[in-house]
Parts: C-alpha cells; sequence; structure tokens
C-alpha cells in the first residue's frame, strides 16, 4: 500500500467505492507518512489522529451498510485544513500565540460542508499568522519548509496546506487567500491551488484577515480535485451576507481536454522587469502549448496593475487592523499576565500575543484610516480598486481567461527577504490585483527551475466564471503532460 | 520620507497607542523606519486621476441581505467561560474599569 | 445679562426585536448573565454579521411618523475603540449614510406648541454591561448586539421642559410604531444630552458640555436644568466653557467632568465589509407606509369627527395607542361613546397612573368595559358599583354581569324596599329636611347620599330623589 500516499481525491474515491481500502486505513497510512516527513517540513500544527480515525471507521461503517451516495466522491477522503477555519471543537489558533488555549465552539461552513460529504479532517496546517506573509515564515509555532528543497520557503500564507499536499501528506487541503495565499503557495510547492471568485464561497468561520478580499478554497494535487472540493465548498450561506446565491461551476462543463477555438490573454504588465527568466520563459512556452492546442493567444493590457499593491496594502491592513481589534485577552485566547488595568491588559496582551509582521500590518491599517486620511489612503484606493477591476471586465470581454505567473520568482531561501517587509509585499503583485477584482484565479504547475524548484501558472478568469479557468487548467495538464512525454523528460 | 506638510508621514508611536500595541523603544524605531518606507510605497494610491471614479467597497456587489427577526438558541453560558482568560460568576473579569 | 439655552438630544432606543440585531440570539432583560450570546455578539474568530430586517423596519417607521427622509441607500460602519463591553472593539453603526435622515417631532410644553428639528436616525448594535466590584470588573454579553436605534435631534431645545417634552412626544410615537416598550427600568431608552448657553440676541452657539448616559427622563430634565445654570454663572464669573464629557449624580444632584480618556476620540470609521448595503426602493418604503399607524393628531380628528367625541376627550384617547386602540374596541360594543370616554378617562387612567400599569398590561377586555358601560347606561348597576367592578376588571379580568351578580351589586329600583331607608334618612336629618323646605334644593343630594351610603351605592339614586322628594312633600 505504498502509493497510497500518492493518491488524489478522484482515485481515492475510485479506490474506496471499490473496496481497494479503507478510509481508515487510508488515515492510518497518511498519518505514519506524516510522522515521518513532518518533522523536517513543518506542515501540521495540529494532528487530529484519533479524531480523524473515528470519522474515518464512521464512513467505513456506513458504506458497508450501502449508507453512502456513490456520487459523493468526497465520502472518507482525508483533508488538512488551514488553521485558521473553525473546526468545532479544535483549536484553531491562525499561527498566534494570542489564540492560545482557544477552542472552538462551532464549524465554518466550509468545514461543515466537507463533514456532510463525509470528508475526515486529518489536521491543521501551518500559515503565516492570521495569514500575513508570503512566506509561512511568519508563524508563532514553526517554518514550513519547502518539500523540494528543505532549505526554501513553502510560499505563504497557506504554506501549510501547499506544502502538506506536496509531500503527499495530505490527499488535498484547504487553504484561504487574501491577495495571493492560496496561489502562491501552490505555486511553490508544485500543486494547484483555487482562489474562487469573492462570494462564491461562504467566509463564515474563516477568521478574517480582509473582509472584502478573503475567500477559502482548495489546494490539490490536480484540476480535478480543486473542481470536486469547490462544487462541496461553494454556495450561499445565510451566516455570511457576502455569499452569493449561485449554481456551483459545472463540473462536466469545465473538465474536458479541449482549447480549440478559446481565446487566453497574456497580460503585458503581468511579465515585470526583474522577474526571474525561467519563471517568465516557463509561463510564455506553457501559452505555446496551449496555443497548440487551439486556443488563441493575444496580448492583453491591465493598466492599473502597477497601484495593486499600494491599494492592496491599504485596504488589506485597514480591514485586518479592526478585525484583529477583538483579540484582547477579554473573551477567549491568550491575556497577559501584566495587566493591573484595562489599558495594561490591552496593550501588552497584543504586544505578547502578536508576532512583529501582524503589528506592521495592524500600524499601517490603524494609520491609514485614523483622522484626516481615510480620504487620501482608503478611499483612493477603493477607487484604484474600480480602476482594477474596470480593466479586467474589459480584458474578457475578449478573452475566455488569462495566462499569467503567478509570482516573479520560484521558492526562495527561508530567511531572504525577512528584513524588508516592503520587499516580501512586492512579491505579491501579480496575485493581489484579482483578489482586488474579487475575480478567480488559480495556480497550475507548468515546469521546473534548473534547480527542479516547481514553477506555477496563474490562470485568471471572470467573476464566477471558474468553469472557464478549470477548463483551461484541466486542459492544460494534458497538454504539459503530452508535451514532456514527447520531450522524454518533465517540462 | 516626508509628506506635503514636511513632516514624517507617520508616527508609529501614537498608532499603536490607537491599535493598543505596546511597543518598545526599538521596537518603535525599527517599525517607523519600515513603515515610513511604506507608507511612502502605498502614496502612489494618491497619484492615480480618479476623478468620477466611485469606490468598491466589496468583490462583488448585491444589496438588502436581509435576515428574519427569529431568535435562535445560542451558546451556553459554561461553554463559552470555558474559553474565557477569567471568569467569576458567569461574568467575564477584567481588570477594574474606572470612568 | 440673560442667556439662551441650546439643547441637543442623543436618545437611543432598543427596538422591540425577538432577535439581536446581527445575530440570531434572544432579545431579552433580566436573564442570567451571558445567556443570551452565541459567537457572532462574543465576536468570535471568523464569525459575521447578519442584517434583522425587522429592526431596518422599524427604524425606516419611525422615520416615516418624524416626517424624515428615508434614505434610498444607506450603509453600516465600523466605528473603532477598545472597551471592555465591546465584543470586537469596534461597533456596528451608521457613519455618512444613516437610513433617515432630517424630519421633527411635535412637542408641546408650557411655553407652546412647537417642532423640533431632527438631524438622523440610525441604526446600531448595542454594548455588553459592566458590571463593577471592588477589585475587579466583570462583563455580561447578554445585551449586547441588541438593536439600537438613535435618534439625534438637532441643538434646537431651549429649556429643560422642551427636552422633556421631546422626550414624552417620541415616546409616544416610538409606543405608536410599536418600534420599543420603552421601558426605562429596562435601559430601553438612553441618552445623551448636549447643552450649551450664550447670550441673548446673538447667534453663535456657546461650547457645549456633553451629559452621557442618562436613563431617565427625570434625569434629563434635572442633569439640564443644573447644566443651564452652571454654564450662566461660569460665564457670569468671567470663565470659559470648555468643551467636556460630564456625567450626571443623581444624589449630588450636579454634574461632574468625567475622566477625560483619550486627548481626542479617532473612531476610525470606514465601512462594514460583512454587510451589503440597504438600498430601499420607493415600494419598500411605501409598503412599510401602509402598515404604518394612524398618527394621533391625525386619530385625534377623527374622533372628534366620528364618535363625536369634545376636543379634549379625543385629544387625551388618542394621545396614547393602546388607550386609543381601548377606545375603538369598546366604541364597535357600545355606541355611548361619550360615557365610554369618560370611563376611560376617569377610572382607568387613573388606575393607571396609580400603578404604572399599561393597558395592554390588564386583564381587561374591551368587551367588558363596553358592557359594563351598558350595565351603567341601563340602570342596572350604579356608578359606584361599577368603579369597584371596574376594579375587579381591571385586577383579575372577567364578565361585568357576573361579577355584579357575584357581589350583589344590581342596582335597587324597587320603591319598597329603598322606601326603608328613605325614612330612616328623613328622620335621621332633620336639618336638612328643613334646609330642603326652605327651598335650598341642594339639601335633597345630601339626603340622597345618605341612603346610597345605607344601601353601600346600590341604590338607584334616581328613584331615591324621586321618594326622598315624595315623603318631605307628603308631610
Ligand atoms: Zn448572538
Amino acid at each position: 500500500m505504498t502509493d497510497i500516499n500518492t493518491l488524489t481525491v478522484s482515485r481515492a474515491a475510485r479506490m474506496l467505492q471499490g473496496g481497494e481500502c479503507s478510509s481508515e486505513e487510508l488515515v492510518s497510512s497518511l498519518v505514519r507518512l506524516i510522522q515521518e516527513r513532518d518533522g523536517q517540513i513543518g506542515a501540521y500544527l495540529h494532528l487530529d489522529e484519533a479524531g480523524a480515525l473515528e470519522q474515518a471507521r464512521a464512513i467505513d461503517r456506513a458504506r458497508a451498510k450501502g449508507n453512502v451516495d456513490p456520487s459523493n466522491l468526497l465520502a472518507g477522503v482525508p483533508i488538512a485544513v488551514k488553521d485558521i477555519l473553525n473546526v468545532k471543537g479544535q483549536p484553531c489558533t491562525c499561527a498566534s500565540r494570542i489564540l492560545r488555549g482557544y477552542v472552538s465552539p462551532y464549524d465554518a461552513t466550509d468545514v461543515a460542508r466537507l463533514r456532510e460529504c463525509g470528508v475526515v479532517l486529518l489536521g491543521r496546517t501551518n500559515m503565516d499568522e492570521f495569514g500575513m506573509g508570503s512566506s509561512t515564515e511568519n508563524s508563532a509555532f514553526q517554518v514550513t519548509h519547502n518539500p523540494h528543497s528543505l532549505d526554501r520557503v513553502s510560499g505563504g500564507s497557506s504554506g501549510g496546506s501547499a506544502a502538506a499536499v506536496a509531500a503527499d501528506m495530505a490527499i488535498a487541503a484547504l487553504g484561504s487567500d487574501t491577495g495571493g495565499s492560496i496561489r502562491q503557495p501552490a505555486s511553490f510547492c508544485g500543486c494547484v491551488g483555487m482562489k474562487p471568485s469573492y462570494g462564491r464561497v461562504s467566509r463564515f468561520g474563516l477568521t478574517a484577515f480582509a473582509s472584502s478580499l478573503d475567500q477559502v478554497g482548495p489546494i490539490t494535487k490536480n484540476v480535478e480535485d480543486a473542481a470536486l472540493l469547490l462544487e462541496a465548498i461553494s454556495g450561499r450561506d445565510e451566516m455570511d451576507s457576502t455569499s452569493l446565491d449561485l449554481e456551483p461551476p459545472c463540473r462536466e462543463g469545465a473538465l474536458r481536454r479541449d482549447l480549440k477555438g478559446i481565446r487566453l490573454g497574456l497580460p503585458k504588465e503581468y511579465f515585470v522587469k526583474g522577474m526571474n527568466p525561467e519563471v517568465e520563459a516557463a509561463v510564455k512556452s506553457a501559452a505555446s502549448l496551449c496555443s497548440a492546442a487551439g486556443a488563441e493567444i493575444v496580448e492583453v493590457s491591465l493598466p492599473h496593475t502597477e497601484y495593486a499593491i499600494a491599494a492592496y496594502y491599504i485596504i488589506a491592513t485597514a480591514e485586518a487592523s479592526a478585525n484583529l481589534a477583538r483579540f484582547d485577552g477579554v473573551r477567549y485566547g491568550f491575556r497577559s499576565d501584566r495587566a493591573e488595568d484595562v489599558l495594561d491588559m490591552y496593550e501588552n496582551t497584543r504586544a505578547e500575543g502578536f508576532g512583529p509582521e501582524v503589528k506592521r500590518r495592524i500600524i499601517l491599517g490603524t494609520y491609514v484610516l485614523s483622522s484626516g486620511y481615510y480620504e487620501a489612503y482608503y478611499l483612493a484606493a477603493q477607487k484604484a480598486r474600480t480602476l482594477i477591476r474596470s480593466d479586467f471586465e474589459k480584458a474578457f470581454k475578449e478573452c475566455y481567461a488569462l495566462l499569467a505567473p503567478v509570482a516573479p520568482t520560484a521558492a526562495y531561501k527561508i530567511g531572504e527577504k525577512c528584513d524588508d517587509p516592503l520587499e516580501m509585499y512586492l512579491g505579491d503583485a501579480l496575485t493581489v490585483p484579482a483578489s482586488l477584482a474579487g475575480i478567480c484565479g488559480m495556480s497550475i504547475p507548468c515546469g521546473q527551475t534548473t534547480d527542479d524548484l516547481p514553477i506555477g501558472l496563474q490562470i485568471l478568469g471572470p467573476a464566477f466564471r471558474e468553469e472557464n479557468i478549470l477548463r483551461v487548467g484541466y486542459a492544460f495538464e494534458e497538454v504539459l503532460e503530452r508535451a514532456g512525454k514527447s520531450e522524454g523528460r518533465g517540462v | 520620507m516626508m509628506d506635503v506638510a514636511g513632516e514624517k508621514n507617520i508616527d508609529v508611536a501614537y498608532v499603536a497607542h490607537l491599535a493598543r500595541l505596546r511597543l518598545s523603544e526599538e521596537e518603535t524605531a525599527v517599525f517607523q523606519k519600515q513603515l515610513e518606507g511604506i507608507v511612502g510605497y502605498v502614496n502612489k494610491v494618491r497619484e492615480i486621476d480618479t476623478t468620477g471614479v466611485e469606490p468598491t467597497a466589496h468583490g462583488r456587489s448585491v444589496q438588502n441581505v436581509f435576515r428574519e427577526d427569529m431568535a435562535r438558541e445560542g451558546l451556553t453560558t459554561e461553554e463559552v467561560l470555558r474559553n474565557a482568560p477569567a471568569q467569576r460568576d458567569g461574568l467575564f473579569v477584567v481588570p477594574k474599569i474606572v470612568e | 445679562m440673560k442667556y439662551i439655552a441650546s439643547i441637543g438630544l442623543e436618545v437611543h432606543v432598543q427596538l422591540k426585536t425577538d432577535s439581536k440585531m446581527f445575530c440570531s440570539c434572544r432579545t431579552s432583560f433580566g436573564d442570567k448573565p451571558n445567556a443570551n450570546i452565541c459567537p457572532v455578539c462574543l465576536g468570535y474568530p471568523g464569525t459575521m454579521p447578519t442584517m434583522n430586517e425587522k429592526a431596518i423596519c422599524y427604524t425606516v417607521m419611525t422615520g416615516l411618523m418624524t416626517g424624515s427622509s428615508i434614505s434610498n441607500y444607506s450603509k453600516f460602519d465600523r466605528k473603532s475603540y477598545f472597551y471592555p463591553d465591546m465584543p470586537k472593539n469596534y461597533q456596528i453603526s451608521q457613519y455618512d449614510m444613516p437610513l433617515c435622515v432630517g424630519g421633527s417631532v411635535e412637542i408641546e410644553s408650557d411655553a407652546g406648541a412647537r417642532s423640533v428639528a431632527l438631524c438622523r436616525i440610525h441604526l446600531e448594535e448595542d454594548v455588553a454591561k459592566n458590571l463593577h466590584f471592588a477589585n475587579h470588573s466583570g462583563v455580561d454579553f447578554n445585551r449586547a448586539g441588541t438593536p439600537l436605534m438613535e435618534v439625534v435631534t438637532e441643538p434646537d431645545m431651549v429649556s429643560p421642559d422642551e427636552a422633556l417634552a421631546f422626550l414624552l412626544a417620541l415616546k409616544q410615537i416610538l409606543q405608536y410604531v410599536g418600534a420599543s416598550d420603552c421601558n426605562l427600568e429596562e435601559g430601553n431608552l438612553r441618552c445623551d444630552v448636549n447643552c450649551s448657553v450664550r447670550p441673548e440676541g446673538t447667534e453663535t452657539l456657546g461650547t457645549k458640555s456633553e451629559i452621557k448616559n442618562l436613563n431617565t427622563f427625570k434625569g434629563v430634565h434635572d442633569a439640564l436644568a443644573y447644566e443651564i445654570v452652571r454654564q450662566v454663572e461660569a460665564l457670569q464669573n468671567g470663565e470659559r466653557i470648555v468643551q467636556d464629557t460630564r456625567r450626571w449624580d443623581v444624589d449630588a444632584g450636579a454634574t461632574f467632568q468625567m475622566r477625560s480618556k483619550e486627548a481626542a476620540h479617532d473612531y476610525r470609521y470606514f465601512p462594514e465589509p460583512d454587510l451589503m448595503p440597504v438600498v430601499l426602493l420607493q415600494e419598500q418604503i411605501d409598503t412599510w407606509k401602509k402598515g404604518l399607524p394612524e398618527l394621533p393628531g391625525a386619530r385625534r380628528k377623527r374622533f372628534v369627527a366620528q364618535y363625536g367625541l369634545p376636543e379634549y376627550d379625543a385629544r387625551v384617547l388618542a394621545g396614547d395607542r393602546e388607550v386609543a386602540d381601548l377606545f375603538e374596541q369598546a366604541a364597535s360594543f357600545n355606541t355611548d361613546y361619550k360615557s365610554v370616554s369618560n370611563w376611560i378617562m376617569t377610572e382607568l387612567l387613573r388606575h393607571l397612573s396609580e400603578t404604572g400599569k399599561t393597558v395592554a398590561s390588564l386583564p381587561l377586555t374591551p368587551k367588558a368595559l363596553a358592557d359594563l358601560v351598558a350595565l351603567v347606561g341601563g340602570g342596572k348597576v350604579t356608578s359606584t358599583s361599577a368603579k369597584e367592578i371596574l376594579g375587579e376588571l381591571m385586577a383579575h379580568g372577567g364578565d361585568p354581569a357576573t361579577i355584579m351578580q357575584a357581589r350583589g351589586l344590581v342596582q335597587v329600583n324597587d320603591s319598597d324596599e329603598l322606601s326603608m331607608f328613605v325614612n330612616e334618612a328623613v328622620a335621621d336629618n332633620p336639618k336638612s329636611v328643613e334646609d330642603y323646605r326652605k327651598g335650598k334644593k341642594a339639601a335633597i343630594q345630601f339626603l340622597v347620599g345618605q341612603v346610597m351610603k345605607q344601601s353601600r351605592g346600590k341604590a338607584n339614586p334616581q328613584i331615591v330623589a324621586q321618594l326622598v322628594r315624595e315623603r318631605i312633600d307628603a308631610h
């Protein structure tokens, strides 16, 4: 049963349905592997072995009695969840000291939806504290190493989820994406990561970083799995007023190996100066492969891209400064021992509970909202957001989807960018525009650097047209595989 | 990084107090330098001509998302006090508040 | 020099919804601490608010009653400040786009009738309750998240009496809409007031003080009366008024400056990203408008026209929606409208003011009231006995005829039975008999009164008077 761990969701589903293995065996085997490998990688913060085994046995019993609907491919499949989503009865640390001791009394809607499908919740994955970071170095507890090269970062903030999937320590995982936190680690770790359109998936139970940007999405080994998980978690939730009442993307419509006659755009502003040439080459060659498979490739312009980072860091930190005000040591989590009076309690609890990157962003967000600056920063950023969104709307009038790099480089060395927060922020330049516009995006492997580091291709689609990017991604998987075979090696 | 008035663009010590974050002197100095750089960068949004541009508050715009006025059971007192850093007699306990 | 005061009020009204503003927890008063709470109203990580439609509706209805303009587009904002009664350390409120803008409330005080201009009416969430002990404070989150409507006036009132009149008029409107119980003991209405004085003949408003958290109408009145005197005296002594926030100390009968917290609050308002805007189409507003109760003024006029009531009766009855409803329902069973009105205006209103109860809390039904008035009108029961029956109806309910029978209060119309009392009264009161004979007709009332007393109120006074006259004239 050694290959059990390289399973995708769809293969695992077939094996479970065909009786080739049980959910309990799947869980036990993954747990063994995690115990073996995760010491070096650091993907998990909390492994719920007992709980996972119990859930797996319950599904196995139900299946034995014929009580599992065969169309439900997720039943009994173990999945890892980023430690930012609330799971009833479990800690939810957001990789922060400030949530020490907190046990969630409720399930996030996405978690509840997975539970209803019979998904086994394997454990909680590491992340940048409260989602603030691009390398998973900002966790209060551990750094998550890139499984492809242990001295490199896994990307972030959903680095734990991406590394767990890449190292076969999870069949699939949930992450969350505010400005690239699913797409970029998926790219660094060589997985498929999808950020749904804003409003597609419920945010209820997702600890908020930036409420107008956050979305939950899958990190998987292939596009089909991403489609499966997205279908399970999407849809209107009465607990989230910003979630929309839409049919989930049609899996059958999306998953066909066909690019003929569709027009794909290459936004010229995404091929920036200072970009790693290997990354640029890999993305351009991906475009050529799509062209060879029948797609039309055109260059498009998204002229306001250069303002995206500035607008993003204003909006995201402003919202975060309010969202994180609730961590004060009164109702749950950590409280400083130095709490002589109420002001002491607040200031010391937050000083001792938050890490430096979180503090930096809270200060920036507080500053841009403070008296006299609102219009200069927050309002201006909201207007820039309108312009960025209309850039995309224009491009999608012509194009079925856009192809772009996910990040200017592949995974960098741990510690390489720690001292310069601004440089770290600039690394998000290619993922934040889609977040600001609320459109959907996906990262899918498209090659490697000469150091064998994965390179991701970003596929962007119009809002609520997830089937567009799933279709392009699904077709591209095959195109890439065929190309690799004809060259006699991986691309 | 100077703003129009010629003053430093962000006063980290003041803003940190607004955000109830106690910073050491070294932290304040480091953040002051880093955030001046970041604020200088995000000033970019002020360069754009946004005449006649409406702000976007959400990724998507819908409206009137209402809930029917119907009461439902919440959590028990015991459940929520279990998470409290300090509690007594059914109340969350905090240091004495002086008004 | 004479000074003129300018008074503005911010009235926080807890709305009468079943669930909280942004979550489904019960809104109730007097429960065990931390019993009506959930992850949302405790500000747990990952939770999000959802808007209670009823609260929006109540606010808009109130705005329609005050002639405010209802915003077609309004939104919620986050108002940030740290305090232990704030679960999220920001309050969801409305900053620059409230649900209702402008409007006015008609008031009546000794200075006459006039209208007080409103600035706005907006909706927000209430905070938790802090309780203070010797060495620590405790927080009870039951109240956190209760819908709170804030009515803000212009600094338009000139005296504590006008402020009081405004509060009474607002209370009347709120009760008419059914938006709030307006129960002051339970903190349903809480006021912040601001007040400044300026020399007569000048236009610019003086520097104002704000007095926070007044939760009785008397408190508002007394605090303002004190504050005006304080400010005028300060000015007369050549001092300057500093803008400050004060609290009212009932026992001391004075306002005191509150420990100044921040140099200035910086609330960092920004639009609440977790809630979508409220866009009210005229259609929706019209639907709510149709459900709106008749305004007190219109009802007063209708009472005069439809029931032929005197202006005074109509004004008293229409002043309270529950009383007016009781009258109209009783009037549907008994067309002697003036008598129905009399019984409500005297006995019933006296009972309410003595006990502090409301009409709704009485077990008395409109039908029972109408029947009682009919019993009196039909000579079945005397007024005195009817008062006793009404007392019983208001205390325990029931049917007036049954009570009348059970208590033996049926009016005695039988001349033979009454003659005995009449003879006695005439024999015992020769002085009155003498007076009557001398032409003092009023003396007969005294003799009738004696008979009524002897019969324990059951005697028919008309018949008694007749018998007394006959008895004296016969001798
Ligand atoms: Zn609640």
